[in-house]
């Protein structure tokens, strides 16, 4: 410590940068005291919660309603207040309502964490939803843990250290009801080599992204796997406008079916392009192509014979689909639903199925529950929660035709 | 040891005696269920937010030197420390990382500051601005740092003691720093660089001390953030971190740490409390912000100190007694 004393150079006095007339003086010593006392009262003003067993059973909400991120938030809450609202129409849980706490982490990591402990310490919740995104879920797992309280994702789906930690241990009270990135990368390329036969195929990927990154790994994995080669891996950037050269690259190789792990800004430019050069093989993504701007970018006529994969499909034929659908147009000025939209749907009736099954409501009680899960029948297929808490879940591949959705298949393969 | 008589005076145990009681304060307080953890990520948010922002006040408000880069050194401190944390889960682990880690922030902001601190105001808030960004691409691009997806961290080390222990010694040292003839070297600059000059004052030297010193704290805030919340990704340094550090630090006062503490502490507590209501909570908090720059347009406490107040306090006492008698 010597140094921190060492500093100040013994025999000056202290510096005076400053004079002030006596009045203001007072004035700015009055200003310090009542800010004092502001913080002393904000200290002082923690309440207390109560657990009421006959009281209505308190589900946290903490997603991104501001931020970067904020539609991905706003959808998802949107999806899971529907359902809330529609099992307190029926009576709610055991005769007691469900009331949903709303908090918004602003988009922020720090900001989820301590919304967790928020709901978990102050408001007593049983259960937190979200985050929306992975890296803010990740940031509410360690109160999660602490607390005892789980916390259950509809959208986080990074591949590593979600569900299981960097050690491989299942993380007791994490959960998320949406599969991985990289298991759509499985799926995608089981659907290329069993349902359209092709031998060839040909990866380009956004190098900046995570997301692609983990996307292209699995599906080159499991399309050798499956007895497929991969004849050219080529990358873009996120930004890039003009991938004419690499696509003539890429024709050279004869490919059958070319992959893009990226999101629809880059890709609908790459259809485009590419259909222009006269590539007319099957082309193939993930649910990063799920946008109406895609169609936009890439022209309707160039989006043929396009499959990418998805939570949800608003052609699924099943009553529950089509069910939701129209209530949700109802509901909002006939705007038919986005996956995160539909997940928060799943989510909220996820949660309530749950806490129904739960032996005890409270923290313990509702995560033994989630794991107990078999069969849970969502709008986004049915599912079963896993050993390593993330749902054995079927991935919707929809085949679009000239910019219409034009069939959705669910590929069942194993996680 | 030779330790230096004024070491030992009657303010110097006063200061010791409050910090160590707000010390065991909160620390009964936790112990005894009042402040749960909730409150405690709180605490370790205003700790933070004292660190980053005194120490960019001894940049900005002492050596008047406007810089935009401030999240950059922090991130340096984050990634040491999650790094040193992953490959060892302890307190060693997190005291090697957060060492390593300001360490860097200070190697990495003499190298910085020597080309740059050539520049003035508005420039050299531009040149801050454009390092931080380098900084943040290269964290976006290392595989060490896996990327956009950012890093998981494995334990959490720092707790009420070490966050209440390091932002006590960075309040020290960059105060101590302050008032000492380096430090009014530094006021010198910033009052005017070509007379402090003139006088002798080796600004070159003394801008880039100051930056220095002031990378090295935001480097051990960084750590003690990543330790403590987890999960950092390089998006959550980006220019408006070192903004938001900007607005604690100007609403404090430019040139006072004590209006810097107070501002960290009003702030922190705002954004928590609004939590409640987070539909109109960036506009509340807009709107107080206006306000106070509205009516206290040199910051809460200008360049005053609080150790100045009990000064003139003290010695009016003693004139009134004098008189008296």
């Amino acid at each position: 410590m010597p140094i921190l004393f060492w500093l100040r150079s013994p025999k000056t006095t202290r510096a005076r940068y400053f004079d002030t007339s006596k009045g203001e003086k007072m004035k700015r010593t009055k200003n310090v005291l009542a800010m004092l006392l502001a913080i002393a009262l904000v200290l002082c003003s923690c309440g207390g919660g109560n657990t009421a067993d006959t009281g209505p059973i308190k589900i946290g909400v903490n997603y991104e309603l501001s931020g970067a991120v904020a539609s991905y938030g706003i959808d998802s809450v949107r999806g899971i207040q529907m359902a809330i609202d529609e099992i307190n129409a029926a009576g709610g849980i055991k005769g007691r309502t469900v009331e949903l706490v709303i908090y918004d982490n602003t988009s922020e990591p720090a900001e989820a964490t301590s919304l967790a402990a928020k709901l978990m310490e102050q408001d007593n919740v049983v259960a937190c939803l979200g985050p929306a995104t992975s890296g803010s879920f990740k940031a509410t797992i360690p109160s999660a843990q602490s607390n005892k309280v789980p916390v259950i994702s509809a959208s986080a789906t990074a591949d590593k250290e979600v569900t299981v930690d960097a050690n491989g241990n299942v993380n007791e009270y994490v959960f998320r009801i949406c599969f991985t990135d990289s298991f759509q990368g499985v799926t995608m390329a089981n659907f290329s080599a069993n349902t359209l036969n092709a031998q060839n195929a040909v990866i380009f990927m956004d190098s900046a992204s995570d997301y692609a990154k983990g996307l292209a790994e699995s599906y080159r994995a499991t399309f050798e796997a499956l007895g497929g080669n991969i004849v050219a891996e080529e990358a873009y950037v996120a930004g890039d406008t003009d991938f004419r050269a690499v696509l003539t690259k890429i024709k050279a190789t004869n490919p059958e079916v070319m992959f893009i792990p990226g999101y629809y800004e880059e890709a609908g430019l790459i259809i485009a392009q590419a259909r222009e050069q006269g590539i007319d093989i099957p082309i193939l993504g993930a649910d990063g192509f799920d946008s109406p701007t895609l169609a936009d970018l890439a022209g309707k006529e160039a989006l043929t014979d396009v499959f990418f994969s998805n939570h949800y499909s608003s052609l699924d034929e099943s009553q529950s689909v089509q069910d939701f659908i129209a209530a949700f147009k109802a509901a909002n000025n006939d705007v038919a639903p986005n996956a995160f939209e539909a997940l928060g749907y799943d989510l909220g009736n996820f949660i309530a199925d749950c806490v129904s099954r739960a032996a005890t409501i409270d923290g313990e009680g509702v995560k033994n529950a989630i794991a107990e899960t078999t069969n849970f029948v969502g709008v986004t297929g049915s599912f079963s929660i896993g050993a390593d808490h993330n749902p054995v879940k079927a991935v919707v591949v929809i085949e679009l035709n000239n910019g219409e959705q034009v069939g959705a298949q669910r590929v069942e393969v194993s996680q | 040891m030779d330790v230096p008589r004024t070491v030992f005076t009657k303010r110097n145990l006063v200061w010791l005696a409050v910090c160590l009681s707000i010390y065991f304060l909160v620390f009964f307080l936790r112990s005894y269920g009042i402040l749960g953890n909730y409150h405690e990520i709180t605490i370790a948010q205003i700790c933070i937010n004292i660190m980053l922002a005194v120490s960019l006040n001894l940049i900005v408000g002492f050596t008047g030197q406007f810089s935009l880069g401030h999240a950059g050194f922090m991130s340096i401190g984050a990634y040491a420390t999650s790094l040193a944390l992953r490959s060892r889960p302890d307190t060693i682990g997190f005291l090697i990382g957060i060492t390593i880690g300001s360490v860097l922030a200070l190697v990495v902001g003499v190298i910085i500051g020597i080309p740059t601190l050539r520049l003035r105001g508005d420039y050299l808030g531009i040149a801050t601005l454009g390092m931080a960004e380098i900084i943040r691409v290269v964290f976006l691009n290392l595989k060490i740092t896996n990327g956009a997806a950012g890093l998981m961290g494995t334990f959490r080390a720092a707790n009420w003691t070490w966050l209440y222990l390091l932002t006590v010694m960075a309040v020290l040292a960059i105060n101590n720093f302050v008032n000492s003839s380096h430090g009014r070297a530094c006021i010198s600059i910033r009052e005017d660089e070509t007379a402090s000059e003139a006088m002798g004052v080796n600004t070159t030297a003394y801008k880039i001390i100051a930056f220095a010193f002031g990378a090295f704290f935001a480097g051990a805030a960084g750590g003690l953030y990543s330790s403590y919340f987890y999960f950092i990704k390089p998006d959550l340094f980006g220019f408006l971190k070192s903004i938001d550090m900007l607005v604690i630090v100007v609403l404090g006062g430019l040139g006072s740490i004590t209006g810097t503490i107070i501002s960290a502490i009003l702030l922190s507590l705002l954004t928590t409390i609004l939590q409640d209501f987070s539909s109109v909570r960036m506009i509340v908090y807009s709107v107080i912000l206006v306000i106070i720059m509205l009516f206290r347009p040199q910051g809460l406490m200008g360049t005053v100190e609080i150790s100045h107040v009990i000064d003139k306090f003290a010695r009016k006492d003693k004139e009134d007694a004098n008189t008296v008698s």
